[in-house]
């Protein structure tokens, strides 16, 4: 079976900087994968141009066969991307059902005009909108957080929110940038028991990370990204004996 | 969830308790401008909902309530039967949709139907709408601004400067708009109730298909765009889509405003289109709380309600102006919000503390 | 059409679109000092040729004319310090709303003092009926004033960014206000500079015109269209690329009222600026990446 994303030659650069050259990776189905890398790698560069809030200068991005380079960020989630965001972006303006009721803002039809004449088919799709957020929000164990605005949760709370969201739009790849940041050990783990529940769910899985013991511990492959170029991908074992890699990291001595 | 309704039938309450209070008390020809300050409060629903909810600020949109006024008025007066077709217009007055007529000097008239020209005055307001959105909707912030005001600008100079639309003298001898059923949009002692219903109902129904907008699927996904939009598109929202639907939407109130206040007033100039206009329109939602429809209604009724009466005098424009500057330095969020009382409240206690 | 008059018509685009170069530079000073855009620009260009009117019965012009810079630069710095000041991080929307506003405050208070009538300064050298002749075209003496006028105060500035400790301080507030603050500048004392600097420039740029426009309460609001149009057009913050900009509608204006009718002139203006919001809202002299907006 044909990889679910593949990544081709992706090129951007910012003026003087480029940020991202010529970088090739393939995710597989139902796989966990890390992109790491040093800060300033680029890491989160990539994940907008896979995303779609970045428009590539060169090279193309495949998902399931079709090329989405270049989509409009909502075309893209609409195709099965859904990805969380690095400085969690709730909606602070709604409550947390709300929140992850936007998310699944794709599964229904109903337009501005049959919202304003209330027209009889949107009863129906409330009502499933609003059963599969509350789902979706027992999924995570946040059900009882239904009602509050989202602008006034604990931080580790937001980022339950902001999975529930993401799984909202019933994607097929899930792109995570930086999941852990901020939490503390206990919420790591746990951290690493949601994704893989959600892998279970068959949803494969991206995700760019700095907690190495999370990285090591749940991806089938990791991808090491430095100024902006691939110079390693393989398993967490081999990565870790990687030479490259290492000198990237520790520096040369150690090598 | 029956309460969302409930502001609503409070205003339909208010509107008949105040114009059976004008009958008893005989001040039956405050209806006139109560009437007209009900079709500007149409302006200020749409637009309240466009700042508030979708963030788009529109310092132009009196060009829209003059597009759409100018266009009835210039349809509605426009005489066909002098023009080169004679058996079209014919066919035409046949189906109703040319009306006869004489004029004072009993000369034949053959002029379009008011409710033609109202739904050519929408459409056409919805197609310039629509032209004029697509390239600004990428801007942000002062961009945004400045071309939504050079619309404006640009309608006022047009109206202004062009002979046939009446340049500085506008169009007068609208004819009435009679909607059916013995309900007529005119001007005229007679038909001061029926109007201030007609006036007021549709501002009921703005309202009314506004709070529905809110509570729906397309309202949530304008709330996200308005709380976080990078976030919105990764929900899959086309924002670019919705913010221009939005946008059309509080043109097309803007200009069915505009159509049926030159139908009651029975003529319309290029003051309508003016920047002051426009900038009354945003003072008037400044006040209320953008996103706050109630409070914009109040807001408008009375503001509207008191200039016309003409009770600031020459200070007309300087108290609007006035308005939006202390309202954006201290309350932006509109006088009725929360937040603005928790402000009060806080510097209360802190004068009361020294 | 003669070559005489052509040369009138470039000669009168290049006056008038010297005064909309100074009130987007005036635009530029404010906007690169905080990122607000000052919407009541052109109210200080008003302001300039009301308060020199009324100075004059009292003293000779060029007093007359220092007074009014003088005043109109405090006006400019009492909007900073009443209004502006004590803004806590504002969204962009409110800052241009408080903008229109005072801009509208400010020409309703001329309309109470001044009254709906025109004035004018006189020539300042000569009078109407005096002119000049140069390239086969007639010009009034005041047409050299108004270009050597708006020219020497452009030179200055430029000189007194590149050159001046104070230009240079207001300079790095205006690439990064923290940065400049731990280096020991004033921000706010800057800011405040940049306020009076641009008042100052665009009432004596009110001065200079106004024998030649006339000045009246509300002759403020079309300037600052055009001097708005004439900033985004160089891009915003680049006030060489604005004076250049202005020339050039200045012209372009000038020679369009010989095609268009007259009541269409400001439609040019307006419509440009709609058409440059639309393709290249970054300006027609900045790269992309350059035109983000500031924050205040």
């Amino acid at each position: 079976m044909s990889p679910l994303l593949q990544v081709r030659q992706l090129n951007r650069r910012f003026g003087g900087l480029q940020a991202v050259k010529n970088v090739c990776f393939d995710v597989r189905r139902h796989q966990i994968k890390a992109v790491i890398g040093p800060n300033g790698a680029g890491k989160t560069t990539l994940f907008n141009l896979i995303a779609g809030s970045l428009p590539a200068d060169e090279g193309e991005v495949l998902f399931d066969g079709r090329s989405i380079s270049n989509w409009p960020a909502h075309r893209v989630a609409g195709a099965g991307i859904a990805r969380t965001f690095q400085n969690i972006k709730l909606f602070g303006n709604l409550t947390v059902l709300e929140n992850v009721m936007v998310g699944c803002h794709i599964r229904a039809r109903a337009g501005m005009l049959a919202g304003m004449f209330r027209a009889p088919h949107t009863r129906a799709e409330e009502a499933r909108i609003r059963t599969r957020a509350c789902e979706l929000l027992d999924l995570l164990g946040i059900a009882d957080l239904a009602d509050r605005p989202a602008g006034a949760l604990a931080f580790g709370q937001q980022r339950a929110v902001e999975f529930a969201r993401a799984l909202g739009l019933d994607p097929s790849l899930l792109l995570l940038d930086e999941p852990a940041a901020g939490l503390n050990i206990h919420e790591t783990a746990q951290l690493g028991e949601i994704i893989r529940k959600i892998r279970a769910l068959q949803i494969t899985i991206l995700l760019v990370e700095h907690d190495m013991s999370l990285v090591m511990d749940i991806s089938d492959e990791i991808v090491v990204l430095s100024f902006g170029e691939k110079i390693a991908e393989g398993r967490p074992a081999e990565i870790q004996r990687h030479p490259d890699v290492i000198r990237v990291y520790l520096g040369d001595d150690h090598a | 969830m029956r309460g969302r309704y409930t502001p609503l039938l409070i205003l339909l309450g208010l509107v008949v308790g105040i114009q059976l209070a004008t009958a008893v008390t005989g001040t039956a020809y405050f209806l006139t401008q109560l009437t007209m300050t009900a079709y500007y409060t149409l302006v200020v629903v749409g637009l309240c909902i466009l700042m508030g909810y979708a963030g788009q600020i529109s310092l132009g949109h009196a060009g829209f309530f003059a597009i759409g006024g100018y266009t009835s008025a210039y349809l509605t007066t426009l005489n066909l039967a002098s023009g080169t077709h004679p058996s079209a217009v014919a066919l035409l007055m046949r189906c109703g949709l040319i009306v006869p007529g004489h004029n004072l000097y009993g000369a034949e008239l053959a002029r379009l139907h008011p409710g033609v020209a109202f739904l050519a005055a929408v459409a056409l307001t919805a197609g310039i709408a629509v032209i004029i959105v697509i390239p600004v909707l990428r801007l942000k912030g002062h961009y945004l601004a400045m071309a939504t005001l050079g619309f404006g600008l640009i309608v006022y100079r047009v109206v202004l400067g062009t002979a046939g639309l009446g340049a500085a003298d506008g169009l007068s001898d609208v004819p009435a708009f009679t909607l059916g059923a013995g309900i007529t949009v005119t001007g005229g002692a007679g038909f001061r109730v029926v109007n201030y219903y007609v006036a007021w109902c549709l501002v009921s129904l703005g309202a009314l298909l506004v709070l529905n907008l809110m509570q729906s699927r397309a309202g949530r996904a304008l709330a996200a765009i308005h709380g976080n939009e990078a976030a919105a598109q990764a929900m899959g929202i086309d924002t670019a889509a919705y913010k221009l639907r939005l946008f059309v939407f509080s043109a097309i109130l803007a200009a069915a405003a505009g159509a049926l206040l030159t139908h009651y007033t029975g003529g319309i100039g290029p003051s309508e289109a003016g920047v002051m206009k426009s900038v009354r329109y945003v003072a008037i939602v400044a006040v209320g709380g953008m996103a706050n429809l109630w409070g914009t209604i109040v807001a408008s009724a009375i503001l509207n309600f008191l200039s016309l009466r003409g009770y600031f005098g020459i200070y007309d424009d300087a108290v609007f102006g006035g308005i939006l500057v202390f309202m954006m330095l201290f309350a932006p969020q509109g006088l009725m919000a929360r937040e603005t009382f928790a402000g009060l409240i806080a510097w209360v206690r802190r004068k009361g503390g020294e | 059409m003669t070559s005489e008059l052509l040369v009138q018509y470039l000669l009168s685009g290049i006056t008038i679109g010297s005064v909309y170069a100074i009130v987007a530079i005036g635009f530029n000073i404010i906007y690169n000092a905080t990122g607000i855009i000052n919407f009541a620009q052109g109210e200080f260009v008003m302001l300039g040729g009301m308060i020199a009117v009324s100075c004059m019965p009292f003293m000779p012009l060029c007093l007359a004319v220092s007074c009014a810079v003088v005043v109109t630069a405090l006006i400019g710095v009492l909007l900073y310090v009443c209004f502006f000041r004590w803004l806590k991080s504002p969204s962009v929307l409110r800052l241009i709303i408080i903008t229109i506003g005072i801009s509208i405050l400010i020409r309703e208070a001329a309309l109470m003092i001044w009254g709906e009538q025109v004035r004018s300064l006189p020539y300042f050298s000569g009078n109407e009926i005096s002119s000049i002749r140069i390239f086969g075209a007639y010009i009034s003496p005041q047409v050299l004033w108004i270009l050597g006028v708006v020219g020497i105060m452009v030179l200055l500035l430029n000189l007194f960014f590149a050159f001046t400790r104070m230009g240079r301080a207001m300079r790095a507030c205006s690439a990064n206000p923290t940065a400049a603050t731990l280096c020991g500048i004033n921000s706010q004392g800057m800011v405040a500079i940049a306020f009076m600097l641009s008042a100052a420039i665009g009432a004596l740029a009110g001065c200079v015109m106004s024998p030649m426009t006339q000045t009246q309460y509300d002759s403020g609001t079309p300037l600052a269209v055009k001097g708005f149009t004439v900033a985004i057009l160089g891009g915003l913050g680049n006030s060489t690329a604005a004076a250049a900009a202005g020339l050039l509608l200045g012209v372009v204006e000038a020679l369009a009222v010989s095609i268009l009718p007259v009541a269409y002139k400001d439609v040019i203006a307006i419509g440009l600026l709609l058409v440059v919001l639309a393709i290249r809202p970054t300006g027609l002299f900045t790269s992309r990446q350059a035109g983000t907006l500031k924050e205040f």
